[in-house]
C-alpha cells in the first residue's frame, strides 16, 4: 500500500507570492473546494501549488496529462499476475483514498473523455467510481482536487468544456511584475538584482509581443534558467541568447528585435 | 459574331442615366466607345473621393488627354488610374495634377507621345509604391530627363526620334521602384543614358532590364538598408522594447542634397528615411537597422518625457540649446531603460575637437553645443573647458534619480546660453562640421508657436455618408437586443438584421484567385491531408475492446507463462476518427475594406499584392479558406455583414451550411463588395443563432474585421465594444467559440476585451492569403 508520507513535500519550497493567492487557497482549502490554477507557462503554477502542499503539510501528487492518457491512467486498472488478476490504483484514486492534493498539470492535454472522470469527485458527492472494480470511493476529508489550465492555447480544441470548468474555483495567474520577478529570479539562481532585472526587462520585451507573432513571452522559468547559466560563468548576453531567445521563436524578425534588445540591455 | 453594331461610332451621343454623369460626360466631349463603356464607372470611383473642384480638374485634364489624338487608350488610363493615383498620394490631387500634365505635355510636343500611354498606365503602381506627390515628382523628373536626353540626337541626325527607352522605362519603373529608392532609380537611369544615348537597340534593352549590365546596376544600387525590407523588425521593435506604435512613414532622401530631410514625427507618424547605409562613426560600426532603431528610440523618448514650449518667446540661438538639451535628456532617460543604448548613440555622435571651431572668425555656438551634447552622453568625454564641465554637471544634478522635465532644460539652456555667449555667435558664417546628430529628429512637436497659426487640418466632410444604397430588402428584419454598458441593462429588439442573399458575380473569378495561389494551395494541402480524418482508425492497447490485438495477446501471454505481469491491454477498438466542428466564417464588409493594403509592406516575387485593396485579399483569403475547409470535409458557412445605423444591421447569406462549394457560392463570393459600418454584436448574435442550431461537438465562429465595432448612429466608441463583447459571452453560453483575426494592427486595446484571448492580429496583411487558412487549421488541430 502506498504510503502517505512519501507523497510530503519536505523542504519548503520557495514560493513568492502575488497577491493574496495564499490565505485565498486555503480558505478553498478548508472547504475542500476544486481549485483550478489558469496561466502562461513558467509562472509558478507547479510552484505554487507545492508551496501549498507543504504549507498544509498535506501529501502531493502530481500528474502530468498528455494526449494519450486515458481514464485508467488516472483511475487504476487490472493487471495479470501469476496468480490472477491484481488490481493497481491510478493516481487519482491513490489521492482519494490517501487524503492528498490531487495536481492535474495542464489538463488540457487530457482528452476530453478522460477529464470527465473527475467530475464525481468535484461536486458535493466526492466520490470516484471504478467502474471496472465495482467499488465506489468516497474522497478522503483531506482530499483536494487542483487543475492547471493555460488559456493561452491557440487551439480552440484545446479548451475545457464548460461542465468542467464550472465545478471549479479559479485563480489567474500571470508573470509576476518586474520587482518580484527579479527577487524570484535572485533567490532562485543566487545572481545579483541587477543583472535579474535585466533579464526580466529583456523577458518583458517578449512578452509586449504576445499576439504579434509570439504566442507566449519569455517564461519566468527561462529567466531562472538564463540566470543560472550566467550564474556559471556563461557570458550574459550568450546566455539571453540561448535560454530566452532561442527556445521561443524561430521567426527571424522577431530573434533579431528580441536579439537587439538583449545587446541594449547590457552596457 | 453580333452583326449589325457599327464598329465605328461616335460615343458623343451615349446617355447616362445619372444625371452627375451626364453632365461629366458632355463635359468630356469624347466620340470613342471604349470610353463611353467604363466612364459611368470611373465617374462613381472619383465621387467617392473628389470633391467637386477636384472633380472638375480630372474630367478637365481627361478632355485634353482624350484630345491629344492618340486613341482611346491614353485616356482609358487616365480616368481609370488618376484617383488610384490621387489615393496613394494621400489624397492630394492638387501638386501632382499640373506636373503629371505637364509631363504628358512634354511628351506631346517632343515626338515622344507613344510613351504617354505606358506613363499613364503605370502611373497607379508607381503612386502606391512612393506614396507622396513629392517622390512622384522625382519619379516625373527622372522621365522626364531621360527623355531629353535620349530623343532625337541619334548619330548627330537633325531629324528628331523619339526615346527609345522612356517607353520602356515606364513599363518597367513598377518593378523597379520595388528594388530601389527613388535615388537608385536615378543612377540606373544615368547609367543607361551615359553608355546608350546613342544606340537605339541597346538602350531599348537597357531599359527593358534584358541587358546583363542593367541587372547589375539594379542590384548595386540596392545598397543601404532600405525602410521596406525593415519595416516589420522596426514595428516589433517599437512595440517589444517601448510598447508603442506607430505608423511609420518613409521620406526620400536622395534628391534633397541642399535642405536634408530630417527625421520627425507628427499625427499621421514616424517620418523616416526610405534608406539607411551603415554608418562608419569613429566608435564604429552602426547597422542600418541599428541606425533606424536608434531614431525610433529618440522618437519615444520625446513622445515619453518632452513637453511644449511657447517659441515665441526665445530667440533662434536660445532654441537651439533648448534643443540639445532636452535632446540629451530624453537620451538620458532612454539609456537608463536600456543601456546598451549608450554605444550606439555615441557610435553616432560626432565627437568634435575642442579646437576645431575658430571664434575670432567663426560662429561657434552650433560646435559648443555639439561638443556638450557628446559629453552629457558620455562620461569619458574628452573635454576640458570649466563652462562645459559646469554644465555637464548641472544637467546630471537636475536629472538626479528623476525624469527633470523640458522646463528645466530650457531653463538650463537660457542660462548656458547666457554664460557662454561671444560676439562671434552672430557672425554668419556658422560652423557646421561635425555638429549635426542625424538620428535626432527636427523637434518641430517641441514649440508651440502661438502666433501664426495657418496649419489647418480638413477632415472627411460628412457628406460622405450621403450617398445611399437602395436595395431591396429581402427578408424581415430580425431584431436583436443591444448592451447598455453604462445602464448594465439590454436595450430590446434595438439592431434591426436584415438577412439577404448576397448578389452574384462570376464564378470563374474565384477560380482565378484560387488559381494564382495554386503553389501555396499546394503547400496548404501537404498540411491539410494530416489533419484529415483517416477514418478507421485502429487503438491499440486496450484492456476493452473489439478485437484482440494478436502481437499484443501473445506476448503477454508469454510473459504470463513466464511469471512476469503480462500487460492486461491485448484488446484494440476502431473508432471514426472525425473530426466534428461546424464553422461559420462572419466577414466584416465595412467601408474601411475598400482601403488600399499598404504598399512597402510587399517585396518583388511575393505574388504581388501591389495595389490590392483589403477587400479584395480577403476575398482571395477567404477563397482558399474555403477550399481548404471544403478538403477538410467541415461544415462551414460564410456570410458578410455591415451597417448603417441600428436600424440597417445587413447580413449578407454567401455560404449556407448544406450548401456545397459550388459556383453558387463561388459566384457570390466574387461580388464581395464593402461599405458602410461595423455594429459587431448584432452580426455576431445573428451569425450565433444559426451555429447554435447546428449539432456539432465544436461550433466556432471566426470573425475577419479590419477594425473595431462603430457605427453612424453611435458617438461613444465603448458602447458597441462593450456590446460585442457582451454577444461573444452570449456566444459562449450558447456552446458557440468566437475567434477574432484582425488586421488592424492597433487592434490590441479593444480585440482583447471583445475576444477575451481569442484573437490574432495579422501585421503584415498582404500574408492575410496564406494566414487565414493555417490559422484555421491551428485552431482546430
Ligand atoms: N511566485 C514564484 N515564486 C517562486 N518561484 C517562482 C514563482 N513564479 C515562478 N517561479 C519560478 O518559475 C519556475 C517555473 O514555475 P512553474 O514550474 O511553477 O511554472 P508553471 O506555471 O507550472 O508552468 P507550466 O504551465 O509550464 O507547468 C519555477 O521553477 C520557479 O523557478
Ligand atoms: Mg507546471
Amino acid at each position: 500500500m502506498s504510503n502517505k508520507d512519501q507523497y510530503l513535500v519536505r523542504a519548503e519550497p520557495f514560493y513568492r507570492a502575488q497577491g493574496r493567492e495564499v490565505e485565498l487557497y486555503e480558505a478553498a482549502y478548508a472547504a475542500r473546494l476544486p481549485v483550478m490554477l489558469k496561466g502562461p507557462t513558467g509562472c509558478g503554477k507547479s510552484r505554487f501549488v507545492e508551496y501549498m502542499a507543504w504549507k498544509l503539510n498535506k501529501p502531493l501528487i502530481t500528474v502530468a496529462c498528455n494526449e494519450d492518457m486515458t481514464a485508467s491512467d488516472l483511475v487504476g486498472r487490472y493487471l495479470l499476475d501469476a496468480n490472477g488478476t491484481r488490481w493497481l490504483d491510478g493516481p487519482l484514486t491513490i489521492a482519494a483514498r490517501l487524503g492528498a492534493i490531487c495536481y492535474l498539470d495542464e489538463i488540457v492535454e487530457a482528452r476530453q473523455d478522460t477529464t470527465v472522470v473527475i467530475h464525481p469527485l468535484t461536486d458535493h458527492r466526492r466520490v470516484l467510481p471504478l467502474d471496472k472494480k465495482g467499488e465506489l470511493i468516497e474522497a478522503h476529508p483531506d482530499f483536494q482536487l487542483v487543475i492547471s489550465y493555460n488559456p493561452g492555447y491557440q487551439s480552440l480544441m484545446k479548451d475545457l468544456k464548460q461542465s468542467t470548468k464550472q465545478r471549479f474555483t479559479a485563480f489567474d495567474f500571470d508573470y509576476p511584475e518586474a520587482a518580484l520577478e527579479t527577487q524570484i529570479v535572485v533567490t532562485e539562481s543566487g545572481v545579483d538584482a541587477e543583472l535579474a532585472a535585466t533579464l526580466v526587462k529583456i523577458a518583458q520585451t517578449a512578452r509586449n509581443l504576445k499576439g504579434h507573432g509570439l504566442d507566449e513571452g519569455i517564461s519566468t522559468r527561462l529567466v531562472v534558467y538564463a540566470a543560472t547559466l550566467i550564474g556559471r560563468g556563461v557570458a550574459p548576453q550568450d546566455a539571453c541568447r540561448m535560454a530566452m531567445v532561442r527556445p521561443i521563436t524561430d521567426d527571424a524578425d522577431i530573434r533579431a528585435t528580441l536579439d537587439h534588445a538583449v545587446d541594449a540591455s547590457f552596457p | 459574331m453580333v452583326t449589325g453594331v457599327r464598329q465605328v461610332q461616335d460615343a458623343r451621343s451615349r446617355s447616362y442615366a445619372h444625371p452627375q454623369v451626364q453632365t461629366a460626360w458632355l463635359e468630356l466631349d469624347c466620340g470613342f466607345p471604349a470610353v463611353a463603356d467604363v466612364f459611368e464607372e470611373c465617374i462613381d470611383t472619383a465621387l467617392a473621393s473628389f470633391d467637386a473642384a477636384q472633380l472638375d480638374a480630372y474630367l478637365e485634364a481627361a478632355r485634353f488627354i482624350g484630345k491629344l489624338g492618340r486613341g482611346p487608350e491614353p485616356l482609358l488610363a487616365f480616368l481609370e488610374e488618376w484617383p488610384a493615383v490621387v489615393a496613394a498620394a494621400s489624397g492630394d490631387q492638387e501638386p501632382l495634377l499640373p506636373q503629371v500634365m505637364g509631363a504628358i505635355r512634354a511628351m506631346q510636343k517632343s515626338p515622344n507621345s507613344k510613351a504617354i500611354t505606358p506613363f499613364l498606365q503605370t502611373l497607379a503602381a508607381i503612386a502606391r509604391r512612393l506614396q507622396s506627390a513629392e517622390q512622384i515628382e522625382l519619379y516625373i523628373d527622372i522621365a522626364l530627363n531621360l527623355m531629353q536626353r535620349t530623343s532625337g540626337s541619334i548619330h548627330g541626325h537633325h531629324t528628331t526620334f523619339p526615346s527609345p527607352g522612356l517607353p520602356h522605362f515606364f513599363d518597367q519603373a513598377p518593378r523597379l521602384l520595388d528594388l530601389l529608392s527613388t535615388a537608385g532609380l536615378r543612377n540606373w537611369t544615368d547609367y543607361g543614358i551615359r553608355n546608350y544615348a546613342s544606340h537605339p537597340e541597346r538602350q531599348e534593352d537597357y531599359f527593358r532590364l534584358d541587358s546583363a549590365d542593367s541587372r547589375a546596376v539594379v542590384q548595386r544600387e540596392r545598397h543601404g538598408t532600405l525602410f521596406v525590407d525593415v519595416e516589420r523588425p522596426l514595428d516589433l521593435y517599437l512595440r517589444a522594447l517601448w510598447r508603442d506604435s506607430e505608423q511609420l512613414v518613409p521620406y526620400s532622401t536622395a534628391f534633397d542634397e541642399l535642405r536634408k530631410p530630417i527625421p520627425y514625427y507628427d499625427r499621421l507618424g514616424m517620418r523616416v528615411p526610405d534608406v539607411y547605409d551603415d554608418a562608419h562613426g569613429p566608435a564604429g560600426l552602426v547597422s542600418g537597422l541599428d541606425r533606424y532603431r536608434a531614431v525610433l528610440a529618440h522618437m519615444v523618448g520625446h513622445r515619453r518625457w518632452s513637453g511644449q514650449i511657447i517659441a515665441d518667446n526665445y530667440s533662434p540661438f536660445q532654441r537651439m540649446a533648448v534643443e540639445f538639451f532636452e535632446d540629451c535628456r530624453i537620451e538620458t532617460l532612454l539609456m537608463r531603460e536600456y543601456p546598451g543604448l549608450r554605444r550606439v548613440f555615441l557610435a553616432l555622435h560626432p565627437l568634435p575637437g575642442e579646437t576645431e571651431c575658430d571664434p575670432e572668425t567663426t560662429s561657434c555656438l552650433r560646435h559648443r553645443l555639439a561638443m556638450l551634447s557628446y559629453a552629457l552622453l558620455d562620461p569619458k568625454h574628452p573635454y576640458t573647458n570649466p563652462q562645459l564641465l559646469e554644465f555637464v554637471a548641472r544637467f546630471h544634478e537636475a536629472l538626479g534619480d528623476g525624469v527633470s522635465s523640458t522646463r528645466e532644460m530650457a531653463d538650463l539652456a537660457l542660462s548656458y546660453v547666457a554664460r557662454t555667449r561671444r560676439q562671434s555667435d552672430q557672425f554668419a558664417k556658422v560652423h557646421f562640421d561635425n555638429t549635426v546628430i542625424d538620428y535626432r529628429d527636427d523637434n518641430r512637436h517641441l514649440w508651440q508657436y502661438i502666433e501664426d497659426s495657418d496649419d489647418e487640418e480638413f477632415f472627411d466632410d460628412p457628406d460622405k455618408q450621403n450617398r445611399k444604397p437602395a436595395e431591396s430588402q429581402s427578408l424581415p428584419p430580425r431584431r436583436y437586443p443591444e448592451w447598455d454598458a453604462a445602464s448594465q441593462t439590454y436595450r430590446p429588439d434595438w439592431a434591426s438584421v436584415y438577412e439577404a442573399l448576397h448578389p452574384s458575380g462570376n464564378a470563374a473569378d474565384i477560380d482565378r484567385l484560387l488559381d494564382k495561389h495554386a503553389v501555396l494551395a499546394k503547400r496548404l494541402k501537404r498540411l491539410l491531408d494530416l489533419l484529415k480524418p483517416q477514418d478507421k482508425v485502429r487503438i491499440r492497447y486496450q484492456e476493452e475492446g473489439s478485437d484482440l490485438d494478436l502481437d499484443v495477446a501473445i506476448s503477454s501471454l508469454i510473459d504470463y507463462k513466464s511469471g512476469v505481469a503480462p500487460d492486461p491491454r491485448i484488446n484494440m477498438s476502431h473508432r471514426t476518427d472525425g473530426r466534428n466542428i461546424d464553422v461559420l466564417l462572419l466577414l466584416d464588409l465595412s467601408e474601411s475594406l475598400n482601403q488600399k493594403v499598404p504598399e512597402g509592406t510587399h517585396r518583388a516575387g511575393d505574388g504581388g499584392t501591389a495595389g490590392q485593396t483589403v477587400l479584395e485579399l480577403s476575398q482571395e483569403a477567404v477563397s482558399l479558406l474555403a477550399w481548404a475547409i471544403d478538403c477538410l470535409g467541415d461544415p462551414f458557412a460564410i456570410a458578410g455583414f455591415h451597417s448603417n445605423t441600428r436600424h440597417e444591421v445587413r447580413y449578407q447569406h454567401i455560404k449556407g451550411f448544406s450548401e456545397r462549394w459550388d459556383d453558387g457560392v463561388k459566384a457570390r463570393l466574387a461580388a464581395m463588395q464593402a461599405g458602410w459600418s461595423t455594429r459587431m454584436g448584432a452580426a455576431l448574435r445573428h451569425a450565433g443563432h444559426y451555429l447554435s442550431a447546428r449539432k456539432a461537438d465544436k461550433k466556432i465562429l471566426l470573425l475577419l474585421t479590419d477594425g473595431e465595432p462603430a457605427d453612424v448612429d453611435v458617438t461613444d466608441p465603448g458602447h458597441l465594444r462593450e456590446d460585442a463583447r457582451k454577444a461573444v459571452e452570449e456566444l459562449a453560453a450558447k456552446g458557440v467559440t468566437a475567434f477574432c483575426l484582425s488586421l488592424d494592427p492597433k487592434a490590441d486595446d479593444y480585440v482583447r476585451d471583445i475576444f477575451g484571448k481569442r484573437w490574432r492580429v495579422l501585421d503584415r496583411i498582404e500574408r492575410l492569403p496564406e494566414t487565414l487558412p493555417t490559422l484555421y487549421m491551428e485552431l482546430t488541430r
